[in-house]
């Protein structure tokens, strides 16, 4: 069974931001890096999935520029097999189509069964390109999964709808599944396997050989937004905080009388 | 301006968003028909032309099934703009007719600036004003963006639209969300735990303040996918929507998803060492400390009186 997990990197969401030099990004320079979080959940599908099935192999694929492979080390270390990165210092201008067929290019013709991505980035949050592989690819795609089950080439899997109502379906493979929050539990990597990892197989591929589509949209500006409601903000030593507040919800609130 | 408002049903119900796609159509200015799959016993209140294939001929959501079916109705109607709202239905769907379109699509828009569509960017920290290159544009809406002051009025034109398409995904039942137990809507006073309280030992401090203030506690999604606290106390779009006198958001950053859950609470005080967190904006008060130091200090403050 072949298994590809796209994954991306993103920064840490409780980073400091600052808008970039061309006001239409975030600046890059002294951000804490990570896998995007619904990867990590799709990574450890792909990687229970083998396990289950007793054989397999996994690719992982990301795009970016050389950091990305931090977050590709941490996927093999997972237990992913080998690692594709698409080499491209330009990624956050890459609109989600583009990224979507820089995916299908590389997957056309590798015949894998199984793909999962995240159901969204944590940074750009389109919730595409998983989507929009399945549909280049022509094969079947499965959103905002939170349950998954394999049995020969038929796959159920449970679907996250509002208000936590499920919506059970099926399919057979080949076929893409988008990964929801809380559909398993990462692993965390071992020293041992992050030992072995250093020695799985990472390929890089320049974007240029992969990407063949204009952009369909783009970023005018990014900029903070304004500012609403105007909370108070109360910053200091604990203990005065807490007689502060206290103070604040004798005069704003009936709980405490 | 012409724009397809793409309305949701769901196990024999029409759902309520459909007035935040009018909303939104009003704002821009567009010229407006609606496509639902659903039921005639069921239509929304609109003035226009309502595409509608019946519910219980195309059976539940199956991809393909909507996809073909709108993409008939688009041929028709040739709108500038398709709409729907950014939920597990748009999600879902938007792409894939997107994709047949080769349109460009724009995710969780929230305000219309200029003329152009302005979406979330980093939790909500950033804005991104996005302009598309496409001639068509498939859009989704963040729930809760564009309301209406009063609910709209009269009653569509409906036009019968019907497919044999089938697809490949097969639809074979609901999962009702787990039983309840705790019915967090009654409380007065709610303390709920966010992924800042580290670890699943720490939830017994938001337990505590809950206590010393005679309510109940809570979480947000990541701690319940932790399985520190079990689902019944979630509160945000896929767990319970409150609206408590007091609702304290102990290192919860402030995910769109939990704000939906609780942003009508009386008074909101939140408690995160990121003063930029999400949850300020809806926040009364944000004490900007870590939680483990100050919600003990905060508990012995209340029980000393």
């Amino acid at each position: 069974m072949k298994i590809l997990v796209c994954i991306k990197q993103v920064p840490d969401m409780e980073s400091k931001f600052k808008v970039d030099a061309a006001g239409t990004w975030y600046d890059n320079a002294d951000l804490a890096w990570r896998m995007n979080e619904y990867d990590e959940y799709a990574v450890e599908q792909a990687v229970q999935l083998k396990e289950q099935a007793g054989e397999g192999d996994i690719t992982v694929l990301s795009i970016g520029p050389d950091k990305v492979k931090e977050a590709m080390k941490k996927a093999l270390a997972m237990g992913c097999d080998r690692g594709v990165h698409v080499s491209d210092d330009a990624v956050s201008s890459k609109e989600p189509y583009q990224i979507a067929s820089i995916i299908a290019a590389f997957a056309g013709d590798k015949g894998f069964d199984v793909i999962f991505t995240g159901l969204q980035s944590q940074d750009r949050g389109s919730g595409q390109v998983g989507v929009l592989v399945g549909e280049l690819l022509g094969l079947p795609s499965v959103t905002t999964v939170v349950d998954f089950n394999m049995e020969g080439d038929s796959v159920t899997a449970k679907r996250e709808l509002e208000g936590g109502i499920r919506a059970v379906v099926k399919v057979a493979t080949p076929a893409l599944f988008t990964c929801q929050l809380g559909l398993n539990t990462p692993r965390y990597p071992t020293l041992p396997n992050i030992m072995k990892a250093k020695k799985k197989e990472l390929l890089t591929i320049p974007v240029a050989d992969l990407l063949d589509v204009d952009p369909r949209q783009q970023t005018a500006a990014l900029f903070f937004p304004e500012k609403k409601g105007g909370g108070l903000v109360l910053e200091g030593e604990v203990g005065d905080l807490a007689d502060q507040l206290v103070q604040i919800l004798k005069e704003k609130t009936t709980v405490l009388s | 301006m012409k724009a397809l408002l793409v309305a949701e049903y769901r196990d024999g119900q029409l759902l309520g968003s459909y007035q935040e796609l009018i909303g939104f159509a009003r704002q821009l200015g567009a010229d407006c028909s609606m496509f639902l799959v659903g039921s005639g016993s069921a239509l929304p209140a609109f003035e226009g032309t309502l595409y509608l294939a019946d519910a219980a001929q195309v059976g539940d959501y199956n991809p393909d099934v909507h996809k073909q079916l709108l993409l008939s109705v688009i041929e028709q109607e040739q709108p500038d703009y398709i709409v729907f709202l950014h939920s597990s239905y748009g999600w879902d769907l938007a792409p894939r007719v997107a994709c047949s379109l080769k349109a460009s699509q724009i995710s969780e828009v929230v305000e219309i600036k200029d003329g152009t569509m302005v979406v979330p960017v980093c939790n909500a920290k950033l804005r991104r004003q996005v302009t598309p290159n496409t001639q068509v544009t498939v859009l989704t809406l963040q729930a809760g963006a564009f309301g209406l002051a009063e609910p709209p009025t009269g009653s569509p034109e409906v036009k019968e639209v019907s497919t044999d398409a089938v697809g490949p995904i097969t639809f074979t039942g609901y999962e009702a969300a787990e039983a309840g137990g705790v019915d967090l809507s009654k409380s007065e006073v709610i303390v709920s735990a966010g992924r800042g309280v580290g670890k699943p030992e720490n939830v017994s401090i938001i337990e505590d303040l809950a206590s010393a203030l005679g309510g109940d506690y809570g979480a947000s999604r990541p701690v319940v996918d932790s399985e520190w606290v079990e689902h019944n106390r979630q509160v945000g779009t896929t767990g319970q929507t409150v609206a408590p006198k007091l609702y304290v958001a102990c290192g919860i950053s402030g995910a769109i998803q939990h704000l939906a859950g609780m942003k009508k609470s009386e008074f909101i005080v939140a408690v995160n060492t990121d003063k930029d967190a999400p949850i300020g904006e809806v926040a009364d008060v944000l004490v900007v400390a870590d939680l483990k130091q100050f919600i003990p200090a905060l508990t012995e403050k209340i029980k000393g009186g």
